[in-house]
């Protein structure tokens, strides 16, 4: 019998045994994409204004990033389909009984559309985001989960703290679709009608008799305390992991890569450079940046080549090395120009621009193996506060795509300038980026998504141009909403 | 600011680099991944006997310094046992029993005393406090004791009233305990129930309100719930993770290296060659040797080498490939033979014998590096129950270090020879060992460490502990 994976890279030297090796045409999933077996519904519970939707989103983001196909069910969503104005929190009074059978209705029909994407469209995890704060309503989902074959695990946030509830209420309630006119103290004021129309029949979890079969982790206190119940396997206790280690304070991330280099001068990738004159003129200019931002408790991290630590020696903070920020690891092709690997490795040139991320080069990683290396930074950048990580372009690339959503198609692609430092702050559901270039020149080391499918590869980043702008500051706000 | 330009350079052993002049890195070991550990941090354990306090420290003990976080145990019972020369009865338990309690007091502050010690003289980084602290008085004690001294504390309390469970731990752990050693099972059963009686009844658990302020995690019934408290950092979160993955749960673990390579024939170290001739026998030879072991739902990895590959391809099962367990990368010297090495790169040799543990191949890894590579096949090892890991040299040594508690600088001198399958139970508290032969000959790619390790030393004493290939 043959192997379950995928990604034969390294084991087989020529591109035409790859091409026939049945592995290479399996679908090339990711190592947790592989550990989850069976599909995971993974149901959200909590009164309104609980972060529901926040950690729906955000665990959904990281799910995808780490390569396991998952989908966010807002409730909300179909209701506002079903319902088109929304006039008061009086359609949410569980004695309204037109509204109760629409409500129920919409339940029906998001789980249909679970059961969809779970069976018939490659999803692995389905997230259902919305209050389900009676048994009833759990019951239901735990027959149709039942009847499907699919695992459940529930997440009940609970919180009692009045100043973060009216925090969230403020921070995403007030822009959502249902209060267009925006009035704030109008719109506190029926929100919190609202949060009242459920607590009469709410039914918390109840881990020591109703509910103590059920896999579950209850989040106490915006993350103060878990109540964590028989997890089941290995994506659950992942979840669980990711849910400890997030936070909502403030903080800032910025990303830039090292200055510019010898070798990004001469067209080379990989290797293990030092700056270039232009280079360190750029760490010059970041320490300035940093300086001007006033960053208090500032983390620096770099990776563990020269031209990194170059750049974070000129800042005069303390910064910590990590191995794992290293750069895509080219194998044979480290320190080639694009113009000799085209040469040596016509074929391995092509295929790389056929599937940019899933591409191993021989000897070396791919866009998805960086994505595992990585997984212990992004999960302790979430655990910090303001952290500046002065890394590489393949792996700013992967660290762009996790906190702005960028699927696997696109994240080989995300433009990461040298000399240009992004800025990521949490907001709502999202994250705002403010790009600063610092007014350094550079070459461009960016090589974009051929248009052709077949040759035609376009070889060489505009090496001597730049491309970028002069404007030391651009302000670009995305919500990855 | 100076105005010359600061050079970095790469240091001989770690290859990481530093500023020429005077060093910036504040973290002495200099390894692939920051520690995040700033102040020192006692876990304090809590349960009645036989909740599975001492296995949790043990095991978590284990765990930390593997993955190099300075960590020891400190058991209370030791303590009593060095003040109480020969154990009695449980009545030395007994709460109205003045004079042991007296003894009890000074034992747990004697142990206190030495886990400062552990702190500012031995540069240790976490320190479990392994008693039954049942009470909130004792509790409140060691409390202080460490803020008093900037430490930070988390607690682990254990819960369990399941009988069944309780009776089982008794018996795998406490009938050995230098306690009982000249005493009948059943006479040791009676009084230790009697034990943990004189236990229960001034046994107050963590309260989650008065004690909210605190760090901890209560586990009950071995793992099917967990409540999380206030966890303040990097290595408490990874402790939550580890103690959430870990079961106590009958299982076995076997090791072993692919079949003898190509390469392996040739003394050539890395690469990426197939099985030799006796190589794939071996594939067979274990194919029936699982069989033979009948073992319930057999788990298989490799690695994405071709070598561990063709060996699982002969078992006729599904295996799973790790790219986590590849060999390590020895980087400029990837599929050189040893004497090769001595001519090419003499010092590199030289420093590698010194440190071998730390040292990293040019553009290569290091012992140091793998542990981290491999620290995510540990914690799925812990999850999973029968799991076959067909793997390489370097990376079984880690595994077994592991698995074995051996430190740094024994890991990489560990005996790991080709054709032999290791079998790894876990047994009361730590694992039992068997290994077996599959009768199948194969070269020694096993290399001692010489007896000249100065970088001056001459060719030949580089090569005295080669093993013999073609």
């Amino acid at each position: 019998m043959s192997s379950t994976q995928r990604d034969s890279g390294a084991s087989t030297n020529s591109t035409e045994a790859k091409k026939t090796d049945p592995r290479w045409n399996e679908k090339k999933c990711s190592w947790a994409s592989y550990m989850t077996n069976s599909p995971t519904m993974i149901v959200m519970i909590g009164l309104p204004a609980r972060g529901k939707t926040y950690m729906s989103k955000k665990l959904t983001r990281y799910l995808n990033w780490i390569g396991v196909p998952t989908k966010v069910f807002n409730l909300g969503v179909y209701r506002r389909e079903a319902v088109r104005a929304y006039k008061s929190y009086n359609f949410f009074r569980h004695d309204n009984e037109e509204a109760m059978k629409i409500r129920k209705q919409c339940a029906l029909v998001a789980l249909q559309d679970v059961r969809v994407y779970l069976t018939e469209e490659g999803g692995q995890i389905a997230v259902f985001d919305a209050t389900n704060t009676t048994r009833d309503r759990r019951d239901l989902i735990q027959a149709f989960v039942k009847e499907n074959g699919f695992k459940v695990f529930f997440v009940e946030s609970v919180c009692d703290d009045p100043d973060v509830i009216a925090a969230n209420i403020l921070e995403v309630k007030v822009s959502s679709p249902d209060y267009p006119e925006k009035h704030r103290e109008r719109v506190m004021e029926d929100f919190l009608k609202r949060i009242e129309c459920y607590k009469v029949t709410y039914q918390l979890l109840d881990p020591d008799d109703y509910d103590k079969d059920l896999s579950f982790i209850k989040v106490i206190n915006v993350g103060q305390r878990f109540l964590v119940n028989r997890v089941q396997d290995y994506i659950q206790s992942k979840i669980v992991y990711y849910l400890m280690n997030i936070h909502v304070h403030s903080h800032s991330i910025y990303l830039c890569r090292h200055g510019e280099s010898n070798h990004n001068v001469e067209g080379r990738i990989g290797g293990d450079s030092e700056l270039s004159p232009r280079g360190k003129q750029f760490a010059h200019a970041l320490r300035d940046f940093i300086d001007e931002h006033k960053l208090s408790d500032l983390k620096v991290w770099t990776s563990q080549l020269r031209r990194t630590i170059q750049t974070a020696e000129e800042l005069g903070v303390p910064y910590e090395q990590w191995k794992i920020l290293n750069e895509i690891d080219a194998g044979v092709c480290e320190e080639m120009t694009y113009q000799m690997i085209q040469d040596s490795f016509p074929e391995e040139f092509a295929l790389r621009d056929q599937d940019k991320y899933h591409y191993r080069y021989p000897g070396g990683e791919s866009y998805q193996d960086l994505v595992q290396r990585l997984e212990p930074v992004i999960m302790e950048l979430e655990r910090q506060g303001n952290v500046l990580v002065i890394c590489h372009q393949a792996v700013m690339r992967c660290l762009l795509a996790y906190f702005l959503d960028k699927g696997a198609d696109d994240l080989p692609y995300v433009k990461c300038p040298l000399h240009t430092v992004l800025k990521l702050t949490p907001v709502a559901y999202g994250c705002k980026v403010e790009m600063f270039y610092l007014n350094v020149e550079a070459v461009n080391t960016h090589r974009d998504r051929p248009l052709a499918r077949t040759g035609g590869s376009c070889l060489s980043p505009c090496a001597k141009e730049s491309t970028l702008m002069t404007a030391k500051k651009l302000v670009a706000v995305f919500a990855s909403e | 600011m100076s105005t010359e330009h600061k050079n970095v350079t790469q240091t001989p052993l770690l290859k990481i680099l530093v500023l020429w002049m005077g060093c910036n890195l504040n973290h002495g070991k200099g390894s692939s991944v920051p520690q995040f550990c700033n102040s020192p941090t006692v876990i304090v354990m809590v349960g009645l006997p036989a909740r599975g306090k001492t296995y949790i420290s043990k095991k978590l003990t284990r765990y930390l310094n593997w993955i190099g976080v300075p960590t020891k145990v400190f058991n209370v019972g030791q303590y009593r046992r060095e003040a109480v020369k020969t154990y009695k009865n449980f009545e030395f338990f007994k709460s109205d029993n003045e004079e042991a309690m007296r003894i009890r007091k000074a034992c747990a502050s004697a142990a206190l005393k030495d886990v400062a010690a552990y702190f500012t003289k031995e540069h240790g980084q976490v320190a479990v406090f392994d008693a039954t602290n049942t009470t909130r008085e004792r509790r409140a004690v060691i409390n202080s004791f460490a803020k008093e001294r900037g430490y930070k504390v988390f607690f682990i309390e254990s819960i369990c009233d399941d009988p069944e469970i309780i009776t089982e731990n008794i018996k795998q752990v406490k009938f050995g305990s230098p306690d009982y050693i000249d005493r009948d099972i059943e006479e040791a059963m009676t009084d230790f129930v009697q034990r943990i009686e004189c236990y229960k009844a001034s046994y107050t658990s963590i309260d989650d309100e008065k004690d909210r302020k605190l760090s901890y995690i209560k586990i009950f019934d071995v793992g099917s719930r967990y409540l999380v408290n206030q966890v303040q950092d990097h290595i408490q979160s990874r402790i939550v993770y580890y103690l959430m993955n870990i079961h106590v749960t009958p299982r076995s673990i076997y090791l072993s290296r692919h079949g003898e390579s190509e390469l392996n024939l040739l003394g050539r170290i890395g690469g990426d060659s197939g099985l030799s001739p006796r190589g794939l026998k071996y594939a067979d030879a274990l194919a029936v040797f699982i069989r033979g072991q009948q073992i319930k739902d057999l788990k298989v990895w490799t690695s994405h080498m071709k070598r561990t590959i063709q060996t699982a391809e002969a078992l006729g099962v599904q295996y799973e490939q790790w790219k986590a367990l590849n060999e390590i990368d020895a980087g400029v010297c990837e599929e050189l033979t040893y004497e090769e090495i001595q001519e090419n790169f003499p010092e590199e040799f030289a420093i590698r014998d010194q440190e071998k543990y730390r040292y990293r191949y040019p553009k290569g890894e290091s012992y140091e590096d793998l542990v981290h590579r491999l620290e995510p096949v540990i914690m799925e090892l812990e999850r999973q129950e029968n799991v076959l890991v067909i793997c390489h040299q370097a990376i079984m040594r880690c595994l077994i270090a592991y698995f074995l508690d051996k430190p740094a600088d024994e890991l990489p001198y560990l005996r790991c020879p080709l054709h032999t399958v290791l079998k790894l139970t876990p047994v009361a508290y730590g694992c039992k060992v068997e290994s077996f032969f599959l009768n199948i000959e194969a070269v020694n790619t096993h290399r001692e460490k010489p007896t000249n390790i100065t970088i001056s030393r001459k060719s030949d004493e580089a090569l005295q502990t080669v093993p013999k290939h073609n």
